[in-house]
């Protein structure tokens, strides 16, 4: 236990204790391996989440390559299904829910004042999941081929009898694993959301990142279970025949593409929310004015809780499942279609005279907005069964994919990176570079995929090799290829940005952006224990509410008459310095000690997957073994685990 | 501004302490609602438990009536046998509950003996699902025989590997219980596992019924 | 309401626990329920609405467990509503699955 005497500061009227105390002998890569802390935790996610970026965007690349003429021979065939199966799977599970994953380990406790979450030990375990199932997913190249089947992996081409190779087993293990990690860090947040949330925040005071980020908790615990059994029914399937997706035997392959999707569809959920998340923090701050219909934000976002589960079929129209189920689910595609887009009212209702300044993270959110109603404008095209039945299985969705996934998502979580890493590193990001990086972004961003909405609709198909020259998409695809070797520069300048600011960037301050939210009220980057003092909440925007009162136009009902008045502000400050006098007693923070369970239970869960992988090549007696071996291991480390001091 | 000097005591908990102690339960926890963490997280661990076997479920009731050969389930079938399983669990989750109202009122011997009963009520369960398994393989249902077979089998083995880790985890219980571990202010961790014991039980109501007893 | 006075609220609810008695009726009632259920079973009289019959049965045997043996009558409304959701999407889906797949009879054949 150690013991610090050190000059606190009243920064910003907080009792806060200098970066210095930050890590006390906490180093090494022994300290990263047992690290239980939600900060450590999210960087870890971050790197790790960019790097696979980096290896989808590599795959993609050569895609892009390879379609630069037509009957090109730079990949063959095989291998090109191989890229396109891989890029989506690791852009989606790799790289944009382990940079939302990210945020929500690093953000979440800060914004609600909270000094970890709920449970340490778990969130440790997932992040160690997530990588050990990662690695599973991209080792598949080195040991028999890469899954080739589509990210979807559709039955059955994804039986033994027409995949007989090891992909399939990596992708289906690999997303296994990551489901494993995923739910737990979903049961995670979703009470440390509800349950450690600092006093006086309720939940229409919670920040809107939080509110977005409880919602896809809520999707992941509710959408996973469907693609596990999925999953388990190809792993029985291919391993042990049955006959789930097998013809002969009276399988319906659709039974496949109906688990996935119910699975699928709030999955894309899951991807945008944080997202959307993100930007509402983000144009609020840098509009110097309140989110604009707050209220209707949230409970949008509670609507597509529910509609989510409702249509996923639209990802089947295409299937033949009937005039009934299609208007059924074009009908729920179209409802959902407005919560959805409601939100980008608010967003435009914010920055609606507001004191609007175009850094960097507000220029990567405004961005987000416009691209983001143009895939979701393709998104309701395609909601209409007669006009997907021409766009599906083209380069149109291909469109409207990313220009949803990149031109939202990536977008965001480019604004959040720029938003937050002042807070994360304590350095500020090159806002030259940042322009740069961004403007570039959203140039050979629409060069690369504006084009594939006429390229699609000209007819050219979705995941082939190749396409003939007289199908006339020629022209359209070097246009393509010529920006996706832009977006690369563009992430090239981001990773220089990244890299130099890190070494020689300013230092950043508690505050850079007079921030509304907790995470503000602290040093850059926190110490260990986050708060000195667990703040009290009075309002939505508490550090605002506690910075300047006269912003707020506080409702008198937001105010609890322990307050005072808007005015109470300051003097709720004044009150924590208040009790930090001399011969008070020092404040004790207990922090979880870090802990090497979660490492060695998520590689037990690694152990018992790679069994079944190895099969093919060292019989089937490896299932067994390895399946008992990680067994021993994964309970080994959860009673260790269980009986170790908290 | 002044700087006020106030030292704060940053304890990391490096060295763990000499006994090991089951987690102290607070009765009243300092959280956002006033309610356990760990059991908010069992309830929505078993919401999310719900698709899981509700997926399952739904696998094995679109595919009733769709096996291209034999055996099927009304030949198959032993209902009277089935339903004292069905007993047999229900009478677990009795003594289940009956285990945490024990340790509740700090009875721990008495809780030991209703844990002890349902985990081995739990394998009498296990038992049984052996036996009528073993009947069924004789009779060439399989996991791979035909689609009622992939579908039973996948569907009662996982209901029957949850119960295999529920056994698990009472006798856990039971065996921290007589190390003298288990008090009555550690009474949320029986009434944790006895939640996970009851939604297993419910599962099993909802397979018998729509299993066993609905009719092709 | 504070943190604390809702604890204590909870405090008093939860001191609303069933006893031992309770406990083993409602044990008696699943016991005599599933008798019913199998009994139904066998009876060629009821094979009309056999399978409404049952779903209402099992339907009754599921609220009992959930609402005693796991305390959900008493406890936070929030838990309710944790697992309600849940259970409410699951059904939902095994609902919609069984219409896809044509294992209920619709008004109309979908064509």
């Amino acid at each position: 236990m150690a013991v610090v005497t050190a000059p606190l500061s009243r920064a910003g009227g907080m009792v806060v204790a200098p970066p210095s105390l930050a890590e006390p002998a906490y180093r090494g890569l022994w300290s990263w391996l047992t690290t239980v802390d939600h900060k450590r935790i999210g960087i870890l996610y971050g790197v790790s989440a960019f790097a696979f970026f980096c290896i989808g965007g590599l795959e993609a690349l050569v895609i892009r390559l390879q379609l630069w003429v037509p009957d090109n021979t730079l990949v063959s065939a095989q291998m090109f299904n191989s890229l396109f199966t891989m890029h989506a799977t690791t852009m989606i599970f790799l790289a944009i829910m382990p940079l939302g994953a990210s945020f929500f380990n690093f953000i979440i406790p800060l914004q609600i004042g909270a000094r970890d979450v709920a449970f340490p030990r778990l969130n440790a375990f997932s992040y160690w999941a997530f990588i050990l199932g990662g690695i599973m997913l991209n080792v598949s190249f080195l040991l028999g081929g890469a899954p080739d089947a589509g990210w979807f992996g559709y039955a059955n081409l994804t039986t033994r009898a027409y995949s007989p190779g090891p992909g399939i087993d990596f992708w289906m293990l690999g997303l296994q694993v990551l489901g494993v990690a995923s739910l737990a860090a979903a049961l995670n947040f979703f009470v440390t959301i509800v349950n450690m949330r600092a006093p006086g925040l309720s939940f229409m005071r919670l920040p809107i990142f939080c509110w977005m980020s409880l919602i896809t908790m809520v999707l992941l615990l509710l959408a996973f279970p469907s693609i596990t059994v999925g999953l388990i029914l190809l792993m029985f399937d291919r391993f042990f025949d049955t006959n789930f997706y097998s013809v002969p035997h009276g399988g319906d392959p659709i039974l496949w593409q109906h688990l996935f999707w119910v699975f699928g569809h709030p999955e894309v959920y899951i991807l945008i929310l944080p997202a959307m998340g993100i930007v509402s923090e983000i144009i609020p701050v840098f509009s110097r004015k309140p989110l604009f219909g707050y209220a209707v934000m949230v409970y949008s976002g509670i609507a597509i809780a529910f509609l989510a589960f409702g249509v996923w079929a639209h990802h089947m129209f295409a299937v033949g499942l009937g005039p009934i189920a299609d208007a059924v689910f074009a009908s729920s595609t179209m409802l959902i279609a407005v919560p959805t887009g409601v939100k980008i009212f608010n967003w435009i209702g914010t920055m609606f005279k507001g004191s609007v300044s175009f850094k960097t993270p507000m220029l990567f959110a405004v961005g987000f907005i416009s691209m983001f109603i143009i895939g979701g404008v393709t998104g309701i095209m395609h909601a209409s069964p007669p006009a997907d039945l021409i766009q599906h299985d083209t380069y149109f969705i291909v469109a409207h994919i990313h220009y949803v996934l990149i031109g939202g998502s990536i977008m965001a979580l480019f604004a959040g990176i720029y938003y937050w890493f002042p807070k994360m590193s304590g350095r500020m990001l090159n806002e030259t570079l940042g322009q740069w990086n961004f403007w570039t972004f959203l140039i050979f961003f629409n060069v690369t995929f504006m084009p594939m909405h006429w390229t699609g609709l000209l007819g050219m198909p979705r995941r082939v090799y190749t396409y003939g020259p007289d199908l006339g998409v020629t022209t359209l695809n070097q246009i393509s290829t010529v920006g996706a070797i832009g977006l690369g520069f563009s992430v090239l300048i981001f990773v220089v940005n990244i890299f130099t600011s890190l070494r020689y960037g300013e230092l950043a301050p508690d505050d850079p952006w007079d921030g509304a939210t907790l995470e503000w009220s602290i040093p850059s980057p926190p110490p260990i224990y986050n708060f000195a003092r667990i703040p009290t909440v009075h309002s939505r925007d508490a550090w605002w509410a506690m910075k300047h009162p006269e912003r707020m136009h506080l409702d008198p009902i937001e105010v609890t008459p322990l307050a005072g008045g808007p005015g109470h502000a300051t003097e709720v400050a004044h009150e924590v310095v208040a009790t930090a006098a001399p011969g008070a007693a020092p404040p004790v923070i207990h922090m979880p000690s870090p802990s090497f369970w979660p490492f060695l239970a998520a590689l037990g869960l690694a152990i018992m997957a790679s069994g079944l992988l190895m099969a093919d090549s060292f019989g089937p007696m490896t299932i067994p073994v390895f399946a008992i071996l990680g067994l021993l291991l994964l309970v080994g480390s959860i009673y260790g685990w269980s009986f170790e001091p908290a | 501004m002044a700087h006020t000097a106030v030292p704060v005591i940053i304890d990391t908990g490096a060295a763990p302490p000499a006994a090991v102690e089951a987690p102290l339960v607070l009765e009243h926890p300092h959280t956002s609602t006033g309610l356990d963490s760990r059991k908010l997280l069992m309830w929505a661990f078993l919401a999310s438990d719900c698709m899981f076997f509700g997926t399952l479920i739904a696998t094995y009731m679109v595919y009733k009536n769709r096996s291209l050969t034999p055996p099927l389930p009304r030949e198959t079938f032993d209902v009277p046998y089935t339903s004292v399983s069905a007993f047999v669990l229900l009478l677990s989750s009795l003594t289940m509950v009956l285990a945490l109202a024990a340790i509740q009122r700090g009875e721990e011997r008495r809780m030991r003996v209703w844990l002890s009963a349902t985990a081995l009520l739990g394998c009498v369960f296990l038992g049984g699902q052996f036996y009528e398994f073993s009947s069924f393989y004789r009779e060439g249902l399989t996991l791979s025989s035909n689609l009622f077979g992939s579908t039973f089998f996948t569907l009662t083995g996982f209901h029957g590997t949850h119960v295999f880790i529920g056994v698990f985890w009472l006798a856990s219980l039971v065996t921290h219980s007589f190390r003298g571990r288990l008090h009555q202010e550690h009474s949320l961790l029986v009434e944790i596992a006895g939640l996970y014991w009851h939604f297993v039980d419910i599962v099993w109501i909802l397979i018998f019924t729509l299993v066993y007893l609905i009719p092709d | 309401m504070t943190t604390l006075e809702h604890a204590h609220e909870e405090h008093a609810a939860e001191h609303a626990h069933p006893g031992a008695r309770t406990y083993v009726l409602v044990g008696v009632i699943l016991a005599i329920i599933t008798v019913a259920e199998v009994f139904f079973y066998t009876q060629e009289a009821v094979r009309a609405f056999l399978v409404p019959l049952l779903l209402a049965l099992s339907a009754t045997k599921f609220v009992l467990v959930v609402g005693f043996y796991m305390h959900l009558k008493f406890d936070h409304r929030l838990f309710t509503g944790v697992f309600g959701f849940g259970l409410l999407v699951a059904a939902s889906i095994i609902t919609a699955l069984l219409f896809l797949f044509g294992q209920y009879p619709l008004p109309h054949p979908a064509g």
